[in-house]
């Protein structure tokens, strides 16, 4: 049980807007990422779904219950945050039990779900031990523990993966994943990473400059973009962004993903030479620089033998463009 | 240390700089103790001299034990400082939390009027402090010189302690308020141990001026039963004979509680001071 609903919510700090006006709605058993870039409201959104910033105006429902002047304990949530924060006088065992302890709950019952999650997370041989004798990945798993033995109604994860490294980030988000699946509960993500975003939601929330810019499944984002910031912002390289007047077509600029965009060293639409080519080894990308676009990014899947300052031709798949208007909204065809 | 930033000829040269200015901090340290242990014909002659069997003489120590109640002295001295200091830490640490923690109207204007006292001798205010103090009946009550070391302690507690308490992660505490522990719980079990290094710190600068002080002590609570151990020296020292090897005695006895409380807090003091530079 837990679903969230955030009605015009605002929040100044003195005269700097944070958040201008966020509706949303999270169903029970979601999983939903807060993406966007830094600065975009999105980990204060977080704090205040959690009551550790109180919002300007608008109301915060949890389980259609205006939650907005209940204290973050009695809110039924938990938190992941980033840094961690594991309590550094207590063991592994004594963090993961304290806000249970804190609710007043039997000392049985305490142990017992500690023991579950510590099961779900191969934690038991670390119960005894203390933060500062745990690696950074234990530890996110510790933090992640002691908000599962809370069984709340809402998870909330404050970019918990930024501060492990790639290897480490892969498997822990692998990790969250199956947990989202095996616990079936509501879960709210922050994060700057549109890869995490990606694989992980099951619900995107793209926010920019303290407004939802689009909300969506992610191949709906993928797919569908709304605007220029999204259809920027998802996908990895970033989607080009070509004049639409020198191409005779609609608007003012036409998006094309690096995917969707033809190389070929005879014939094409728009003409430009290769500055610098960078093998992933299962893909390619070229980047190409062109008149009067400025530089293009072209994605090939396998290698591909191209030198810099070659000469090539681009095409864009017509059946995959963009058009965006002026104020970088999209036309619909 | 790594071998390419460490030579000889360095080390050398940093260890003689430092043994220099160590000399130069004990010598006086030196010549109290070494003169405190000898006969008063002996100190004049041969300030300098290690005492010998000829000059070895315990006459300071046993004057200071029997004229004056130095026993006394020595406890008001450490109820005094210890007090203070308990005092000093206690709502230093806790204005701290609240300047740095939460956002309020007129914080950073607090957080200012707080440090001022640091630039401000609080012996300006003399005058002022003795009429409260006579109005309020505490003159020569040890009450009266705990009061006035808190307040003179409090700018400089306040002032280092919001600094390292700013440092602190906002997750941790964050963590606690989700887990439904109280600001109080906050920050007595999760703040304060991990700001221990610079409440050391705090501890040590305020502790020294509060013990050594002569001042207030002379001004607020000068009566036998509440003499501390700087006023309670002053009676060897006369207008126009002075009992040097009482002096030096009670001011020997003097240095050891310091000594002591130092060793106390030193390993913390070192991080504390360390880890603002390192950093």
């Amino acid at each position: 049980m837990g679903s969230l609903r955030l009605s015009r919510i605002t929040k100044s700090f003195g005269a700097t807007d944070v958040i201008k006006g966020v509706d949303l709605e999270v169903r029970d058993g979601e999983f939903c990422v807060f993406v966007g870039p830094s600065g975009c409201g999105k980990s204060t959104l977080l704090r205040i779904i959690a009551g550790l910033e109180d919002a300007t105006s608008g109301d915060i429902l949890i389980d259609e219950a205006r939650v907005n002047d209940t204290p973050p304990s009695k809110r039924e949530i938990a938190m992941v945050f980033q840094s961690y924060a594991l309590y550094p006088h207590l063991t592994v065992r004594d963090n993961m039990g304290l806000g249970l302890k804190q609710a007043g709950e039997a000392k049985e019952a305490i142990s017992a779900r500690v023991t579950e999650a510590s099961r779900m997370l191969s934690l038991d041989a670390l119960l005894e031990r203390r933060p500062a004798e745990l690696s950074g990945g234990q530890r996110q798993r510790v933090a992640i523990g002691r908000a599962i033995v809370r069984t709340p109604k809402l998870f909330l994860f404050d970019e918990p993966l930024s501060n492990l490294d790639a290897a480490l980030r892969v498997a822990t988000r692998i990790e969250i994943a199956r947990l989202h699946r095996e616990l079936k509960a509501t879960m709210i993500y922050v994060t700057h990473d549109q890869v995490e975003a990606m694989t992980l939601a099951d619900r995107i929330v793209v926010l920019n400059g303290g407004r939802v810019e689009q909300v969506g499944a992610p191949m709906e984002l993928y797919d569908n973009p709304a605007n220029v910031f999204v259809a920027g912002f998802i996908g990895s390289p970033q989607m080009n962004f070509l004049k639409a007047a020198p191409l005779g077509l609609q608007g003012e600029t036409v998006g094309v993903r690096p995917e969707h965009l033809e190389i070929s060293r005879e014939a094409g639409e728009i003409a430009g030479t290769v500055s610098h080519v960078e093998h992933l080894g299962g893909e390619t990308n070229i980047y190409v620089r062109t008149e009067p676009h400025g530089l293009l990014t072209v994605r090939r899947f396998g290698s591909a033998a191209y030198g810099v300052d070659e000469a090539v031709f681009l095409t864009p798949d017509p059946t995959r463009r963009f058009f965006f208007d002026a104020a970088g909204l999209r036309i619909r065809a | 240390m790594s071998q390419a930033r460490s030579s000889l000829p360095r080390t050398i040269a940093a260890h003689a700089a430092l043994l220099t200015y160590t000399a130069i901090a004990l010598f006086p340290v030196f010549v109290i103790v070494i003169n405190a242990f000898k006969s008063r014909r002996a100190i004049f002659t041969e300030p300098l001299a290690l005492p010998d069997a000829e000059s070895f003489d315990l006459v300071g120590f046993q004057t200071v034990l029997k004229q004056g109640d130095f026993l006394l002295y020595f406890q008001n001295s450490l109820v005094v400082t210890v007090v203070s200091l308990f005092c000093v830490l206690l709502f230093g640490a806790m204005a701290a939390f609240a300047l740095s923690e939460y956002r309020f109207r007129g914080n950073m204007m607090m957080g200012l009027y707080l440090a001022l006292g640091i630039m401000i001798p609080i012996r300006l205010g003399t005058v002022a402090i003795l009429q409260m103090m006579v109005a309020s009946g505490l003159v020569n009550t040890l009450t009266a010189l705990i009061l006035v070391y808190t307040a003179q302690g409090l700018p400089l507690a306040v002032f280092i302690l919001s600094e390292f308490m700013r440092g602190i992660s906002d997750d941790l505490k964050n963590a606690g308020r989700i887990d439904g522990l109280s600001e109080y719980r906050i920050f007595f079990t999760l703040v304060l141990p991990l700001v221990r290094p610079a409440m050391a710190t705090v501890a040590v600068f305020s502790m020294i001026p509060i013990w050594n002080d002569l001042w207030f002590p002379l001004i607020l609570a000068p009566a036998e039963e509440t003499k501390t151990v700087t006023l309670g020296a002053q009676v060897f020292i006369g207008q126009f004979v002075t009992n040097w090897n009482a002096v030096l005695a009670a001011l020997s006895l003097a240095i050891l509680p310091v000594l002591v409380l130092y060793l106390l807090f030193s390993r913390q003091l070192i991080r504390g001071i360390t880890s603002g530079a390192v950093k």
